[in-house]
């Protein structure tokens, strides 16, 4: 980056340290914190959606929607979140490319399950066999995006859930006395009542959703973890700045930065919660 | 192989005893049954223990947490920061990196009179690395849990156990640490279960499966990548989990009625 950065060898101090830090792949390193961010923000919405389909579906009327919103949201307590990533992952990923092949080659005859081999015309390939690496990332990001976002969705229709039977239950019958309709209830009394029970549920979720993005390196994504284990290996010196074996540096880092993400989380959390709890009729709202 | 001639040969495949070699090509139902659940051998002993040693240091770390004393609830402070504000696949990466790193450092322990010699290799290996790093994560959420607890106990029981003067070791033992364990108990089954599962990641982190010795999710992720179907192991070891966590679950459903006999039920 730097002009005297031309040959690292001669460098020495904070001078080799200013080049070193400034490398291309330091700067992977520096996205991909941002990769990390950007999958926090981008599954929320999905998580929150998911989480409301999930909760109504269990309150519905319909015995199996019902049905369905229950096993849906009792499914995650009984199994590790790890096995749902690994497993919705390849599911996701066959799904597609079996629907794709479908469509677009109707004409193929061999079966898809040869053995131990997941084989689809190459037209149905997804992404394209011939298509940059980029998109192969995006792609993959992608698939990480709906894998977290459904695992998760559970979590917080489970929360939502809760939320929902924890608003009293007069609140909602003041409603029909003043004639509002059931949607009216739900969008004027209900729903903003709801927040103040759910925040408690969903700040822990948003926690355990923080401390749940390492897993996107097992998921294949190239994230902070696989970036720290990438360069903290050691280099020899065929390398233009070689070092020793600095993993456990390059996670002390990974370390700091999610201490530091949780702490001003709890610190946004506290202020929200102080927020929503205004005007209600609880310990924290009337104290 | 007969789903029997199976049993007796991977049964008991995690830890060492059996046939050495894992079936390469032509997986049946039963083989798969039987490895996956050979593997949750390790995930029910990293459990097991981590919440059986976890349980006492919680209970420390809670107490030194409500301390009035600076030097007793700064370092406890501080242990639920860093254990909680982390992830803990990155604890484990942390920990075995270092872990690996000791013995370079020297390991003898001079305490003056006698010198200790501290056998750190076995920190390498999972059975004992992944351990320390689950019972450390457990001993760091629960004692949260307990402080919370610990802060609820009603002032009136403290009072009446001072007015029969009891020592204050006896009106912990008696009183405190009862309350506390009711009223966290539910939160507690909770963190059980966390744990429970997160024995899944032991060797997906950084620990590695020595001999091929590996838990549940181990040997499941190699039937999912030699059959590149992931629509039967993954069904196999969530069925396991799930029964597992009921019988988790149902366990610490007992504790919680000794611990509440004496309350009356609103039921």
């Amino acid at each position: 980056m730097f002009e005297y950065c031309a040959d690292p060898g001669t460098l020495s101090g904070y001078l080799w340290w200013s080049c070193y830090l400034t490398t291309g792949k330091e700067f992977g390193f520096y996205i991909s914190f941002g990769v990390v961010l950007s999958l926090l923000f981008l599954t929320v919405p999905l998580i929150m959606i998911l989480g409301f389909a999930g909760a109504l579906a269990r309150r519905s009327r319909f015995l199996p929607l019902r049905w369905f919103g229950t096993i849906y949201t009792s499914m995650v307590r009984g199994v590790p979140d790890i096995i749902f990533f690994l497993f919705a992952l390849i599911a996701l990923d066959q799904g597609i490319e079996y629907l794709r092949h479908i469509i677009l080659c109707p004409d193929w005859t061999e079966p898809i399950r040869q053995g131990n081999d997941f084989r689809v015309c190459p037209a149905a390939k997804m992404p394209l066999g011939n298509s940059p690496q980029w998109v192969h990332e995006v792609y993959g990001f992608s698939l990480a995006i709906v894998g977290f976002g459904v695992v998760f969705g559970a979590f917080a229709a489970n929360t939502l859930y809760g939320a929902l039977d924890a608003v009293p239950k007069g609140q909602l019958e003041t409603g029909t006395a003043f004639g509002m309709s059931p949607r009216q209830i739900f969008r004027r009394i209900h729903l903003p009542q709801m927040w103040v029970y759910a925040l408690p549920g969903l700040s822990n979720l948003w926690m355990i959703l923080i401390k749940a993005t390492p897993l996107l390196f097992l998921l294949g994504v190239e994230d902070i973890v696989y970036w720290a284990r990438e360069l903290g290996g050691t280099k020899t010196a065929i390398y233009a700045y070689p070092h020793g074996d600095w993993r456990l540096g390059y996670f002390l880092v990974l370390l700091v930065f999610y201490l530091a993400l949780t702490w001003v989380s709890e610190r946004v959390f506290d202020r929200l919660s102080r927020r929503v709890s205004r005007g209600q009729a609880t310990l924290g709202g009337t104290a | 192989m007969s789903c029997v001639e199976t049993i007796t040969s991977y049964a008991l495949r995690s830890i060492g005893i059996g046939e050495r070699l894992l079936p390469k090509t032509d997986f049946t139902l039963c083989e798969q049954f039987v490895l996956i659940g050979s593997g949750l051998i390790w995930n029910v002993y990293f459990a097991f223990f981590a919440l059986l040693f976890g349980f006492f240091l919680a209970t420390a770390v809670a107490m030194a947490r409500a301390s009035d004393r600076w030097f007793f609830s700064y370092p406890a402070r501080a242990f639920i920061f860093v254990i909680r504000g982390s992830p803990l696949f990155i604890q484990f990466f942390i920990a075995y990196e270092s872990f690996v790193l000791i013995p370079k450092l020297g390991y003898d322990l001079n305490l003056g009179f006698v010198e200790i010699t501290m056998e750190t290799r076995w920190l390498t290996k999972a059975w004992l690395g992944a351990l320390v790093v689950l019972f450390l994560n457990t001993s760091a959420y629960s004692a949260q849990i307990f402080y919370g607890a610990l802060l609820s106990v009603p002032k009136g029981d403290i009072e009446a156990a001072d007015a029969i003067g009891m020592t204050p070791f006896t009106k912990f033992r008696r009183v405190v640490w009862p309350s506390m364990l009711r009223l966290s108990w539910a939160s507690y089954t909770n963190e059980a279960i966390f744990l429970f599962h997160a024995t899944a990641l032991v060797y997906f982190s950084s620990f590695p499966a020595w001999q091929q010795k590996g838990d549940a999710l181990y040997y499941a992720k190699y039937f999912a990548d030699k059959t590149f179907n992931p629509f039967v192991p993954y069904p196999i070891i969530a069925v396991y989990f799930v029964c597992l966590t009921l019988l988790l679950i149902g366990l610490f459903g007992i504790v919680n009625r000794r611990l509440n006999r004496h309350v009356a039920s609103n039921r």
